[in-house]
């Protein structure tokens, strides 16, 4: 038991060194801008004067470990930059946005989780059975399907054939306020207001692009679920509980299922890499006001800031997350130590 | 790559039979052999056997349903949805072929030379690899694509650079375990260069769990590939592009035009569903042990 404080502090401080090379890569893309990024953020009418200010405004007029130092400090204060299409700092549209998706990635590993994982045990439990093969098709199929295609399909099955799903753009109709904002999250802010009605608003427009993503992410869940419910079944424990005379039940879910979960856990970050990934595409087809589609409407109109924040934003995300797993992972399984790599 | 099981010279008589009997037990694996033909069929003779000028418009037969003229319809501009799916097969395929094959060689030169000399070496290419594994990767090739340019070559690059740690690592594996093992030590001590032993005589043996990862590999660039050019990076329109068609498709879907965009979808569904089906028939062959 003394050991885990110290476990969960080794593993933090492994995080550091890939933070640290994640603000490096990042500070790199923002230099590497085709052509001289000063004439850039100049703009069209300026002079070889002005050119020279922004440079000097801009730091870009220093060497480079001394840029890096810069960026660093304005990181620091929580500082990516001012956004040249919309004027707003893009940390502050960033903190904005990140609700939105944040709500829609999660509810979408919720919906997929709790498919997956009954469907991969199920497939374990029953090898050669029609579960079994469902798990099989649906894995390839899963990992086979560009998520923005998924989207625009059931888009037109939902909303146009059927009329079932509200018009495709953003969070809530027009009909509803936005509810206040406590947490950001539509669907838990408008039950804390008791707003039920929007609440059914916000579900309803949130339903399909959930569901897409989670179809996403489907595949690799199931698939992970199914091999370690699998390797944990034949594991010489579970022949013991057998063995012991312990019923079928018990042995499935107190023993295998326990210790099968831990790589599923693992994968589940894996998972979340791939769903921000491609949470970029669905609000992209839904018109989810999240910070992926903040990110591509700076790409089309070559607001580097905003996107280099966003990426960055996006990798922060990413190892704190992986990180909490571990952490979690520690808890849950005491045998794990991270000093072995 | 495609023929690699069949035509390896067989280490053991029994080879071309486990092939044949894998095939017989998986009747898959020989689907996906038959759509790769297909498909590269369409890449190959694509704008000869195009019944349509994928890139001439014609204004009074726009938005057509699909009929016996046109198979897959016509888009806004009367485009013939069929030949520039056809014709955007040699796109898709050239820029995920080349975006592997890119990181195919340095993935294998890093985890070569990482798992071969150790030290600093493999403790800097590991850090490097680490790094990228710490962004989104889908996210990391938008900044790519953004930072370097909004082209074709670039899209190309940035693909490449998010899946070369999965070849280094791979490779860095195969090589660290070979390192010292016999027939390594032999060929050093017969005076081969530190190079030629790793190039000749330890990498090889990476090979077979190579191609199952590009195979799985290829599925992947071409969806990669697909979802950045809908975002509007790299391949840009009139060009017939899976990703791009699909794109142009979505804003006509909400109107039930739905011809537009699933039939782009569709290849591009397609194309993935037999690189990935083509990957795990040639795990099977390679290493039966790691079936799922």
């Amino acid at each position: 038991m003394a050991g885990r404080p110290k476990t969960i502090l080794s593993r933090i401080a492994q995080a550091l060194p890939v933070v640290v090379g994640v603000v490096i890569v990042t500070f790199l893309l923002t230099r590497a801008l085709p052509g001289d990024p000063a004439v850039y953020f100049a703009g069209p009418s300026a002079d070889q004067n002005s050119i020279a200010e922004v440079r000097a405004a801009l730091g870009l007029d220093k060497p480079l470990p001394e840029q890096f130092i810069l960026y660093v400090g304005q990181l620091l204060h929580g500082d990516l930059g001012q956004s040249i299409s919309t004027g707003q700092p893009v940390a502050v549209e960033l903190a904005r946005r990140l609700p939105a998706s944040l709500e829609l990635t999660l509810l979408a590993l919720l919906l997929s989780c709790s498919v997956a994982v009954p469907l991969g045990v199920l497939a374990a439990t029953r090898p050669g059975s029609w579960v079994d093969h469902l798990c099989r098709v649906l894995v390839t199929a899963g990992v086979s399907l560009p998520t923005f295609f998924t989207g625009l399909a059931l888009i037109y099955l939902f909303y146009y054939l059927l009329g079932l799903a509200p018009t495709p753009i953003g969070r809530l109709d027009f009909l509803y306020l936005e509810p206040e904002r406590v947490t950001g999250f539509f669907l838990i802010d408008a039950a804390l207001a008791g707003d039920w009605e929007t609440w059914l608003g916000a579900l309803r427009q949130i339903i399909l692009p959930a569901i897409t993503l989670g179809l996403f992410t489907l595949a690799p869940i199931s698939r992970i679920t199914r091999a370690s419910m699998l390797q944990a079944l034949s594991s010489d424990y579970v022949r013991t509980a057998r063995a012991a005379g312990l019923t079928g039940r018990t042995v499935v879910y107190r023993y295998a299922f326990q210790n099968a979960l831990l790589p599923v856990l693992t994968t589940l970050g894996m998972v979340f890499s791939f769903s921000l990934g491609a949470n970029v595409l669905v609000e992209k087809v839904f018109a989810w006001p999240g910070i992926g589609s903040y990110a591509v409407d700076a790409l089309v109109v070559s607001d580097y800031a905003a996107v280099q924040g966003f990426v960055l934003a996006m990798a922060l995300l990413f190892v704190a997350l992986n990180l909490a797993i571990d952490i979690a992972y520690t808890l849950v399984d005491p045998r794990i130590g991270f000093e072995k790599r | 790559m495609t023929d690699l099981a069949v035509d390896r010279p067989a280490p053991r008589p029994s080879a071309l039979r486990h092939v044949a009997y894998v095939l017989r037990s998986n009747p898959l694996t020989l689907i996906a052999f038959l759509l790769l033909a297909l498909l590269l069929v369409a890449a190959l003779f694509g704008p000869a056997i195009a019944p349509y000028d994928p890139y001439a418009s014609d204004a009074p037969a726009a938005l057509q349903p699909p009929s016996w003229s046109h198979w897959f319809g016509t888009d806004n501009l009367g485009r013939d949805v069929f030949s520039r799916v056809l014709v955007a097969s040699r796109l898709d395929l050239a820029i995920s072929v080349s975006a592997v094959a890119l990181s195919f060689v340095m993935g294998s030169v890093l985890g070569a030379a990482a798992g071969y000399w150790g030290g600093w070496t493999d403790r800097l290419t590991s850090r490097m690899l680490d790094t990228i594994m710490a962004f989104p990767l889908f996210v990391l090739a938008m900044g790519i694509v953004s930072a370097l340019g909004n082209t074709v070559e670039n899209v190309v690059y940035a693909t490449a650079i998010i899946n070369v740690p999965f070849y280094a690592r791979l490779v860095r594996a195969e090589v660290n375990i070979r390192r010292e093992a016999g027939f390594a030590l032999a060929a050093r001590l017969s005076g081969n260069a530190d190079w030629r032993v790793l190039a000749l005589h330890i990498f090889p043996n990476a090979l077979p769990p190579m191609m199952v990862q590009v195979s799985l590999n290829l599925g992947w660039a071409i969806l990669n590939a697909a979802g950045l050019s809908f975002i509007g990076l790299g391949v840009r329109p009139p060009t017939a592009e899976w990703g791009i068609m699909v794109a142009e498709g979505a804003n006509y879907i909400v109107s039930g035009e739905w011809w537009m965009a699933v039939f782009p979808g569709a290849a591009l569904m397609l194309a993935v569903f037999t690189f990935n089906l083509l990957g795990d028939g040639l795990r099977d062959m390679v290493d039966p042990r790691l079936r799922t």
